[in-house]
């Protein structure tokens, strides 16, 4: 046993020595005297675990500032919090018991009713009022879809939500940020964390060099970005995984070049990180991403991780194959690049060799005049998982079909390229007639599996049925989108 | 007062009939609601964990538990064999082995129990059990069980007059099938016990259930002991539905079992997929139909029968298939009806009772056969649910003998609904919209819901309560109903406010507990408020005709002349506060504790004629939805609901308004995305958040329009002539899931049937939608 886990809890500093290294942090708490949170799940979605952490960051003019995000306490393992910030249900209200805006919001509105949510609602509401979201309605449900509620039916968390519109948002927390940042600053590192108890161990290079010599030494280590999908093989698959090495704090793997024709993405950036930037070069893209899990799943989730793991359900690869990623990886300091198309060799296989990582994922932006679009279809809009999720990116010459990319995902035991479609469309004149018949290629592309989320023969339907929306979105008939019509 | 001032005589704060907060909101907004799990635990408790078969059906030939045994920290490792009393808890009929005994009836089924010092080693070593198991072949569904004749309990039939005559006379007839998926409760928080040992043989339970009674009774029974050796208390629960009703006690009789043979403490909180594959659900239904109607699209005759997924086991199937018989009506005269019930044995969890207990799916049918009716005659459907209502004076008697003795209600909500919802200028809306559309379709449905009120078991419309006055004023509240989320202790406590007249501030509602009020019905069927606030009322009652007879012959003044109002005691020329005169009562000898007890009256059933009264009254309400469907996918919107709920008499207006949304959105998520999906072992697949989708903020309708109707107070004695809420609004959804409908039929322009079972998942969405597309 060694090393201790730093952070601050509420306002004060705390070191934990000797929690195994995939304790969750909803079990260090709820065995330390803070029942508030509550486990609803174990598996990120339900959002009764929601706890708050708080980041350093920049803010414009160069100052450090305090940033919060809500994230699920019940899949992070204890040491990724390491130098953060944690606030809980227990922590928010004043001292002297004078509730929180978001929670007198709540008991004005009528917000609770069996309460076993409403922890998670509180600090879920305290970190979107802490994210200078403009509260409209959009951005409201963005900030809730991860959060369950079986008893009210939301209507009156949502007008606890627009009341916060109304209230003055500086809290004591806002009020306090520069105390918050002077600890937060009391508890940076100056070498990289690493703990091992109970025979497993836990490490957090803060360099690419730290990293790829950690994996030198333990090239089967499990490596972990935000954790939530490693936090599950935990929780619900009952793993062993003795060494974890987090990317979390590696300082690279953050970054985001913005170049002329493609983005360059860190393999350990968020998916909240990453939005801001999607939605000024790639909105459709964002459109997308924001219905990846919920928010709490994208303020720790990376667009690395969702690659690495290699689902064939996740939703980020369509649009990223339709595009033609290329993946950096990185083994001992050698890098090589891969395309996204040939990175999958089957079902959660893919090429990265032992001791290999994802480093960057190089994402090529549509070039003037192509047109791109990418969808997920599932059960339920939001925090949910696609019954098919498909990208298309077309280039044309005059009329007809220059080039035409896609990805699908929910098809096959990989996300995978529809390459009779695509090559049965070139050439060819873009028509609705042309484009319904190429659809027919789609049989020889996939052969789908039916299972809870949907059956052989949907899936193949919505298949097809999303190409014909991609060709009347490609002419301009986007009054046929639910998306456009609705929201 | 007694210094003669009149500093505290004020209006009372928290009476009946005004909004309060929840009594616990201020705590459940800091986390300091408590709930089982949350309680400090005892040195030594040990944590609990169960196998689960994952066979459906098959003989266990024999089970290795070596491993279990040897995994460090455990300290027991339980089988049937282990169990000192009765291994059946069966709520109502045998049929529910405790741990399953050599044959397992479906998949979840616990086979063994373990009990570890911490929760991980109990799961880890419950993993290592290694049964061996002879498969046997399995019934899944409802209707191979009815093709092969395999019931819990035998079918039974409401007849009224001669349906069969009716439909050979009618002049339209349509027959059809349907099937209405089952639902999963999922509670917040999932199934808890803690369980402690005492003195003697005692225990004492910390349950999370709607029935502590119920929990008592069947952990004395696995134990064989005396029900006044076992103690069970519910502070709160994290959400139920009727999910807690009577699955409650398999979860703490477990717990009870192993705290039993280690005499140790012993919680067993299950993770979320153990508690969704053991525990049952809302029951799913197979419906087949026959139904005569003229031009109108007046019933004139139907047979119906109803086949439920009862599981392996009866627990409260017989309940839930009698409501979905009583329902098969909803707010429509049925002149010749025969309306069967059938509860299908299946190598599936045993299904159980949950909000609206099969009146959903009795409702769910006869909406789809009205819909039927007015498609087939290209009606509005309005039209002709309102042609159906039930009318006095010679179309208001049901098919089981009841007279709707308020049929002029749901006329008078038609009306104010259609108005204010503008029904038939948003139909024109719809038609343009679907006209100018090709992809995106709209559809509008209005439905209305006629929702019993009372158990169907006739000794359960009973209730108790304790109510004690101290000599400061203050009064503690006892009753058997249970706290889910629905704000009953808040009710309760306005009741006695009212009636003591003091602030309800000054009244704390105590947890449940079975040594202060025994023998209390469940917190079920919509009657908590009703039968519990009677109880209490008749407690205080009790109290204060005590006080006033103190107070009488204190003052020496005529009893009527004492009189209890804001917040004071006057009689004659003397007032004094309440506490005060609690004081002087107490220092009088007078007894400030009392008991209420309360039984519904009226109602009566005779089971072999399927006749009678089963409800002393009803519920009603409507609502008007439009759905928005992309029938390139099937996905959909809800872009505006209007609902219009009956809660006349309102004890608590805040509270019941988010019973009737919280309700209609559970219905929405019933019949939309939230699939239950067993794979071809019989194996419940959707048994976690992320794979069973219950709806998010985003699902609820974006414009929702939400209005109680306060005009028809109860016309039978209820407390304060309020109407139960904890269910109907529920069935409102049903306008949904046929305005989905609507729109599928818009694709075809209407002239084309659809068939649209539920959960309208957006596949079952766009399978319509291609139905109707081959048809052209």
């Amino acid at each position: 046993m060694s090393g201790a886990v730093r952070f601050v809890l509420g306002g004060r500093v705390v070191e934990v020595r000797g929690a195994e290294p995939t304790t969750t942090v909803l079990q260090w708490l709820r065995a330390n005297g803070r029942p508030g949170s509550k486990e609803g799940c174990a598996e990120g979605d339900c959002g009764a675990c929601t706890v708050v952490l708080g980041e350093l960051e920049e803010a414009q003019d160069g100052t450090p500032r305090v940033r919060y995000r809500a994230v699920n306490a019940c899949i992070l393992f204890l040491p990724m919090i390491d130098g953060k910030l944690l606030l809980t249900v227990e922590d928010i209200a004043d001292e002297d018991g004078a509730l929180h805006p978001v929670q007198r919001a709540l008991v004005e509105e009528h917000g609770s009713q069996c309460g076993f949510c409403t922890p998670g609602f509180v600090m879920a509401l305290f970190a979107l009022l802490h994210s200078g979201a403009e509260l409209d309605d959009e951005s409201i449900h963005d900030g809730l879809a991860g959060n369950l509620c079986r008893c009210t039916g939301y209507r009156p968390i949502l007008d606890a939500a627009r009341r916060l519109r109304t209230t003055d948002a500086e809290d004591r927390f806002a009020r306090a940020d520069a105390g918050i940042v002077a600890l937060l600053t009391s508890v940076r590192r100056d070498a990289p964390l690493a703990i091992s108890a109970g025979g497993n161990g836990f490490q957090a290079p803060r360099t690419l060099g730290e990293l790829t010599a950690a994996l030198e030494r333990h090239p089967d280590a499990t490596l972990v970005a935000g954790g939530t999908d490693v936090g599950l093989w935990v929780t619900k698959q009952h793993k062993a995984l003795p060494t974890l090495i987090h990317l979390g704090a590696v300082a690279e793997l953050h970054t985001i070049v913005e170049a002329e024709g493609h983005l360059d993405v860190g393999a350990a950036v968020t998916y909240a990180d990453l939005l801001p930037v999607l939605e000024r070069r790639l909105p459709s893209f964002a459109t997308l991403v924001r219905r990846i899990g919920a928010a709490q799943v994208r303020n720790l989730g990376t667009l690395g991780g969702n690659i690495a793991n290699g689902s064939p359900i996740g939703d980020s690869m369509p649009a990223l194959l339709a595009l033609g990623a290329v993946l950096v990886l990185n083994r001992g300091g050698t890098r090589r690049e891969v395309p996204l198309d040939a990175f999958y060799l089957d079902y959660r296989r893919t090429e990265l060799k032992r001791g290999e990582f994802v480093e960057r994922i190089r994402i090529p932006l549509p070039a003037p005049g192509q047109v791109f679009a990418t969808w997920k279809v599932s059960k339920r809009r939001d925090q949910d998982i696609s019954a098919v999720c498909a990208a298309f990116l077309l280039t044309l010459d005059g009329g007809t079909v220059a080039g035409f990319r896609t990805g699908y995902g929910g098809m096959a035991a990989t996300p995978t390229r529809a390459r009779t479609l695509e090559t049965a469309l070139l050439g060819e004149p873009w028509s609705i007639g042309t484009v319904t018949a190429a659809a027919a290629a789609l049989e020889h592309d996939f052969q789908p599996i039916g299972d809870f989320r949907a059956s052989d023969r949907y899936r193949a339907l919505v298949a097809r049925n999303l190409l014909i929306r991609f060709f009347l979105h490609s002419v301009g008939e986007d009054a046929y989108a639910l998306e456009t019509a609705h929201g | 007062m007694a210094d003669g001032t009149n500093h505290g005589v004020r209006p009372v704060q928290g009476g009946v009939h005004t909004a309060q907060a929840h009594d616990s909101a201020l705590r459940h907004v800091t986390g300091a609601a408590p709930y089982v799990d949350d309680l400090p635990e005892l040195p030594g408790t040990l944590h609990a964990a169960v196998r689960l078969s994952d066979k459906a059906h098959a003989r266990i030939l024999g089970m290795d538990l070596s491993a279990a045994r040897a995994t460090p920290g455990v300290h027991a490792v339980v089988t049937y064999d282990d169990v000192p009393g009765e291994l059946d808890i069966g709520a109502v009929l045998p049929g529910d082995p405790l741990l399953a005994p050599d044959l397992v009836e479906y998949a979840g089924q616990p086979v063994v129990a373990v009990a570890a010092e911490t929760m991980g080693a109990a799961r880890a070593a419950a993993r290592r059990v290694e049964p061996f198991y002879e498969p046997l072949p399995a019934v899944l569904t409802p209707e191979e069980a009815l093709a092969q004749g395999l019931f819990v309990s035998p079918s039974q039939t409401m007849r009224r007059g001669d349906a069969a005559a009716a439909l050979a006379g009618a002049p339209h007839r349509l027959t059809g099938d349907l099937r209405v998926g089952g639902q999963d409760h999922f509670y917040l928080e999932t199934h808890i016990a803690y369980v402690i040992p005492g003195e003697g043989g005692e225990l004492h339970v910390h349950s999370s259930t709607q029935h502590p009674s119920e929990v008592q009774h069947q952990v004395a029974r696995v134990l064989g002991l005396p029900m006044n050796a076992v103690t069970v208390e519910c502070r709160r629960m994290g959400g139920a539905f009727g999910g807690k009703e009577s699955q409650a006690a398999h979860v703490a009789a477990i717990a009870a079992l192993l705290a039993h043979h280690t005499r140790r403490p012993v919680k067993f909180r299950m993770d979320r997929d153990d508690d969704m594959l053991m525990t049952g659900k809302r029951h799913d239904f197979f419906v087949r139909y026959d139904v005569g109607f003229d031009g109108e699209g007046r019933i004139l005759g139907l047979e119906m029968e109803l086949a439920a997924r009862c599981g392996m086991s009866p627990d409260l199937s017989n309940g839930v298939v009698d409501r979905a018989m009583f329902h098969a009506d909803n707010a429509y005269f049925l002149p010749d009806a025969t309306i069967t019930g059938h509860r299908c044995r299946t190598n599936t969890v045993s299904n159980t009772a949950f909000r609206g207990f099969g009146g959903p799916q009795g409702m769910a049918a006869i909406e789809h056969v009205v819909d039927e009716v007015a498609r087939h005659l290209g009606r509005d459907a309005l039209d002709v649910r309102r042609a159906n209502l039930y009318a006095a004076p010679d179309r208001d008697v049901t098919h089981y003998g009841m007279r709707v003795e308020d049929a002029d209600i749901l006329p008078e909500l038609f009306e104010e609904l259609e108005r204010s919802s503008d029904y038939r200028a948003r139909r024109r809306e719809v038609e343009a919209f679907n006209a100018a559309n090709g992809i995106l379709k709209k559809g509008l449905a209005f439905t209305p819901v006629k929702f019993g009120i009372s158990f169907t078991a006739l000794h359960l419309n009973q209730a108790a309560a304790l109510v004690h006055v101290y000599t400061d004023g203050s009064v503690q509240v006892n009753h058997g109903g249970t706290e889910m989320g629905q704000g009953i202790h808040i009710k309760i406590a306005q009741i006695v406010a009212e009636e003591f007249q003091i602030d309800a501030a000054r009244l704390r509602v105590t947890a449940s507990v079975t040594d202060k009020v025994p023998n209390a019905p469940p917190s079920a069927a919509s009657t908590g408020t009703d039968l519990n606030g009677m109880a209490a009322l008749n407690a205080a009652r009790a109290i204060k005709e005590r006080l006033t007879a103190f107070m009488a012959e204190h003052c020496q003044v005529a009893p009527e002349q004492v009189v209890f109002r804001d917040n004071a005691v006057f009689a004659g020329n003397h007032a004094l506060s309440f506490a005060e005169v609690a004081k002087l009562a107490y220092l009088n000898r007078v007894p400030l504790s009392a008991t209420g007890h309360y039984k519904t009256p009226k109602i009566h059933w005779d089971p072999v004629t399927q006749q009678g009264r089963p409800f002393f009254y009803f519920a009603y309400g409507v609502a008007v939805t439009e759905a928005l469907v992309d029938t390139l996918t099937g996905e959909y919107r809800f872009p505006r609901c209007d609902l219009l709920h009956d809660c006349s008499g309102s004890i608590n207006p805040a509270i019941d308004l988010g019973q009737v949304e919280g309700a209609f959105v559970q219905g929405l998520g019933w019949l939309t995305a939230e699939e239950l999906w067993w794979d071809g072992e019989g194996r419940l697949r959707t048994h976690a958040p992320s794979t069973y989708k219950i709806p998010t903020s985003r699902d609820l309708p974006a414009d929702f329009r939400v209005r109680l109707y306060d005009a028809r107070p109860n016309r039978e004695e209820t407390v304060h002539r309020s109407k139960a809420v904890g269910e109907p609004p529920l069935m409102l959804a049903l306008s949904g899931w046929l305005a989905l409908k609507d729109a599928v039929a818009a694709l075809g322009g209407h002239r084309h049937p659809v068939h649209l079972d539920a959960p309208a998942t957006p596949e079952r969405v766009l399978l319509a939608c291609e139905a109707v597309r081959r048809r052209g």
